[in-house]
């Protein structure tokens, strides 16, 4: 053997090539990012910062904003400044909205659980072949058009539509029951939107388990509902909680549904701030309204990351 | 009857199939229907497609979405495949873990929220500066949100292919950027392809962000359908919305495919 | 041993290489130093984590040494990018490019060096006779079975005429059978082609029967040496005899010695003599080594070495292990090759002699 040794303090030349290659390695992979992020910082991020500061602006006659500070947008959420005496008087118009809007986006989740859990534990209980197909026909609606999916909804429940004209041709009802523009249209049209949305994270989930557990809790005397209650759930509550996290989100944003099916009467959070920028001229109201959900989003995503990482820590 | 059945999740599997098709298979049924009226059938007729493809609005809405999808999808894909690289198993950059969240932001904003602030944006810089874009106002905006999309693929892909493959490559004398010409970028293509088709979806079907940020005469498809449900209807609006769904179907069936041949 | 500087392949001098930083920092190679010969068939064995992964790595260029030099025939490459080096690897997984044939493949790192294509043709072809794979050029590497992936990627491999061939466990994910039958492939691949291999593995009967010379390696170091019989009869550390091969293990205190031999007194009072390795100077407590199949059964007590109690008879087939419970309380164990006359014939329970030459045992540090 031979017997060289070197100072193990000193760095070896193939050290410092290392590090150097490192830094450069380092510097090309933030340049590689730079495109991507430089586009979402400018027309995505910046549009963010801009609301926030709209927010505190005053609102100009038709549209647009003056620059003057004001938080007159955040008051008027709660309050309505009186004409005459220029008192601030409790108005809870949009709170309620909001408030809907949350009972709204809650009944589609529980809703959607309780529809998507069964869905997708039969689909990861296929064989793999046709799992591939349940996974692609629930795929198609989850990235097929909301505006048609959701017009399509419009034609079933119209006064003339197929339901009416299915009951009326049947005797059961005499003239049609009015769905369209209702509180309920609107949970049937989230509802219809966002089923796929829970089915595929929880069948990513479903599909990882482990059967043989199972199979063990079987042999241990368990009951096809205890099984399901104490090993299957537990074991698929990241899907779970993922799968709600992707159907709250998007429904307590909702746009598109209740401006279809609410008929601009039954209005939701969506709907009230798209309202602000166009026939309410209102923008700095606008913009805080939507900060005020992006507050909401904000708060459900963080009780995701605690849940998450929580389940992590514990391997 | 297999142990891992449990009794009525196969009913509510095929009822939550059945609740998810049958509203736009009767939507797309009633697309060949020869009356006039959306809800009563008369007979069979392919004449609202062809009224549609007459359609001159019809003509400049389908224009103006592939100028700005097929632009987005362009722009988004090559910067969520050079991000992609460049944020993938990759030494820790200082500030990686921010860019992670920028590239992901237009996922975690509500689109209400992206609309109006986008609105607010281009309000501004046109007020300020003067600068309107044009079409190009949505193309940008659609990029942003088509981003995240395409870079999901794309870097799951990367997550999946084997490290000790580049190692091979340049063991066997290829330089770095041969070693991504001829092994990695090769591999990676599926990721791409999914992750454009994706990107193309998403921005083919946008309604609510192009509603709020589309100026005067840049009506796209899905803004198109939203005039014509405020008129009178005609089965005209089943034909074009049938065509955006086969649209979807398409890339939706074409990305899940490249997506399954990877898996094996 | 002799050292001839100009015949060496590979010489690592003073090696470290530490992983992480700050706290979490690991040492997976401490100061490590040896000399590889041209053509020489070159084993680093080692339990996982042993760091002959570590080492090899750094040869092939994939990692870099915190400090020390790797010289390939007088050369430093420490500080080369992998494809600088005319080092190749055949890798655990075969990591074949599965988008290109089994041709394209073997040819990949010819056309990297730019050779010209003819060139490159008739060396893959070369290479594909070598391996025996002519027939399976034009397949896709999902298409062809795992020993047959794991000769396109020794051709591969060596298709570019390496100076050193780096093999990391390339026989680990095959079955036994074809195990077998690669390492006697390997064997005549590196007689044929006449390079230097470095094969790494855990196994140490591969090792064994496969190398020129075996380096053990622990816990980022290397213990010995040597050829496989050294490694194998003349252990230099009691880890080495106990990772290669069985072992039988007996506590002592040294109670004299004379150069190169020295007298260990056990629990039963029994006292052996046995030589001991070089650079070790034995006092105090020391381990006495034996090989079972090294010391032989005799019915009387007292004509063996030692003595004990039979405790128990495994038969295996090939040969028999007597399980001996020595009179100073350790266990002993000795294997009798089984042949058609086995004339004697012992029953547990017997009082026994244990009997092996001096140079059949070995005194180790404790």
């Amino acid at each position: 053997m031979t017997t060289a040794t070197l100072s193990p303090t000193t760095l070896s030349k193939a050290a410092t090539f290392e590090a150097q290659a490192v830094k450069t390695s380092a510097r090309r992979n933030r340049l590689l990012s730079l495109p991507a992020l430089i586009i979402i910082g400018i027309f995505g991020v910046l549009p963010l910062i801009i609301i926030c500061v709209y927010s505190f602006l005053v609102a100009a006659p038709y549209g647009g904003v003056q620059w003057q500070f004001s938080t007159d947008a955040y008051l008027n959420f709660l309050f309505q400044r009186d004409i005459f005496d220029d008192t601030l008087q409790f108005t809870p118009d949009f709170l309620i909205i909001y408030l809907r809007s949350f009972l709204f986006a809650v009944v589609t989740t529980v809703i959607c659980l309780l529809l998507g859990f069964p869905t997708a534990y039969f689909m990861a209980t296929r064989s793999p072949a046709q799992r591939n197909w349940w996974v692609l026909l629930i795929t198609i609606p989850f990235w097929s058009n909301l505006l048609v999916r959701t017009l399509a909804i419009m034609f079933i429940i119209r006064d003339e539509g197929l339901i009416n004209n299915a009951l009326l041709a049947l005797g059961v009802i005499d003239k049609p029951i009015t769905m369209l523009y209702t509180n309920f249209a609107i949970q049937l049209g989230l509802l219809y939107a966002f089923l796929p949305f829970m089915v595929l994270p929880l069948y990513s989930s479903l599909e990882k388990l482990d059967f043989r557990l199972v199979e063990a809790a079987y042999d241990l005397y368990a009951t096809r509902r205890q099984v399901l209650w104490r090993v299957i759930i537990p074991l698929s509550k990241p899907g779970i909680i993922a799968g709600c996290l992707l159907v709250f989100i998007p429904a307590l944003g909702a746009y598109v549904t209740p401006l279809i099916l609410g008929g601009g009467v039954h209005l939701m959070i969506g709907d009230l701030i798209a309202q602000q920028f166009g026939s309410g001229r209102n923008w700095p109201l606008g913009c805080a309204q939507a900060l005020i959900l992006m507050a909401a989003v904000l708060v459900a995503l963080f009780f995701y990351v605690r849940n998450t990482s929580g389940k992590m820590q514990h391997g | 009857m297999d142990i891992k059945d449990q009794p009525g999740f196969r009913s509510v599997a095929i009822i939550c199939l059945l609740v998810l098709y049958v509203p736009v298979l009767i939507l797309m049924v009633f697309s060949f229907n020869s009356g006039s009226l959306v809800t009563h059938w008369e007979g069979v007729t392919l004449k609202w497609y062809g009224s549609a493809f007459l359609n001159e609005e019809f003509h400049s809405a389908a224009r103006n979405t592939l100028i700005i999808s097929v632009t987005a999808t362009i722009v988004s894909t090559i910067c969520a495949t050079l991000a992609a690289i460049g944020m993938t198993r990759v030494k820790p950059w200082r500030g990686l873990a921010a860019a992670f969240m920028v590239i992901n932001l237009p996922l975690m904003v509500p689109e209400i929220i992206t609309a109006v602030a986008t609105l607010s944006f281009f309000a501004l810089i046109a007020g300020a500066f003067g600068l309107n874009f044009g079409i190009g106002n949505l193309i940008f905006a659609h990029t942003v949100f088509c981003i995240p999309f395409a870079y999901m693929p794309i870097r799951a892909r990367l997550e999946d292919m084997d490290l000790t493959l580049e190692y091979a490559a340049a063991d066997l004398y290829a330089t770095p950027w041969n070693a991504f010409k001829r092994i990695t970028l090769p591999l990676l293509v599926p990721g791409i392809m999914s992750g454009a088709a994706l990107a193309f979806i998403v921005s083919f079907d946008d309604f609510t962000i192009t509603q709020l940020v589309a100026g005067p005469g840049q009506t796209t498809l899905p803004l198109y359908i939203w005039n014509q449900i405020r008129r009178p209807m005609t089965p005209e609006i089943n034909a074009i919305s049938t065509i955006l769904l086969l649209v979807s179907i398409l890339f939706v069936s074409v990305s899940f495919l490249i997506a399954r041949r990877r898996a094996k | 041993m002799p050292e001839q500087p100009g015949k060496n392949a590979i010489e690592v001098r003073g090696v470290r290489k530490v992983f992480g930083t700050g706290e979490n920092q690991v040492a997976a190679l401490d100061t490590v130093s040896v000399s590889i010969r041209e053509n020489e068939f070159f084993t680093l064995l080692g339990p996982s984590g042993c760091g002959k992964t570590t080492l090899l790595r750094l040869i092939a260029g994939f990692d870099f040494p915190t400090a020390g030099e790797i010289l390939l025939h007088g050369q430093d490459i420490a500080p080369l990018p992998p494809f600088k080096r005319p080092v190749n690897t055949v890798f655990q997984s075969y990591a074949l490019f599965p988008h290109m044939t089994v041709a394209q493949n073997i040819g990949f790192g010819l056309e990297m060096l730019g050779r010209p294509k003819a060139e490159i043709e008739a060396r893959v072809a070369q290479m594909l006779k070598l391996v025996k794979m002519e027939a399976l050029k034009a397949r896709r590497t999902s298409q062809i079975s795992g020993g047959q992936q794991q000769r396109v990627a020794l051709a591969r491999a060596l298709a570019p005429q390496p100076k050193v061939l780096l093999l990391d466990e390339p026989l680990s994910a095959l079955d036994y059978k074809l195990r077998k039958e690669m390492q006697i492939e390997l064997k005549r691949l590196q007689n044929e082609t006449g390079i230097t291999f470095i094969f790494v593995t855990h196994d140490q009967e591969e090792a064994l029967t496969m190398s020129d010379r075996i380096a053990v390696m622990s816990a980022g170091k290397i213990l010995q040496v040597g050829t496989p019989r050294d490694i194998y009869d003349r252990p230099a550390e009691r880890f080495v005899a106990d990772f290669i091969g069985e072992t039988n293990f007996l506590p002592g205190t040294v109670v004299s010695k004379k150069p190169g031999v020295a007298t260990v007194k056990f629990a039963s009072s029994a006292t052996i003599s046995a030589g001991y390795p070089e650079g070790f100077d034995p006092t105090g407590e020391v381990t006495l080594v034996v090989r079972p199949e090294h010391a032989d059964l005799v019915p009387d007590p007292a004509k063996g070495t030692i003595a004990g109690t039979l405790s128990n008879i495994v038969y295996f087939g090939t040969d028999t292990h007597y399980h001996v419970k020595l009179d100073g309380g350790e266990n002993f164990i000795v294997r009798h090759q089984n042949s058609r006359s086995s004339p004697v014939t012992f029953a547990t329970g017997a009082k026994v002699g244990i009997q092996f030459e001096e140079d059949a045992a070995r005194v180790l540090k404790d």
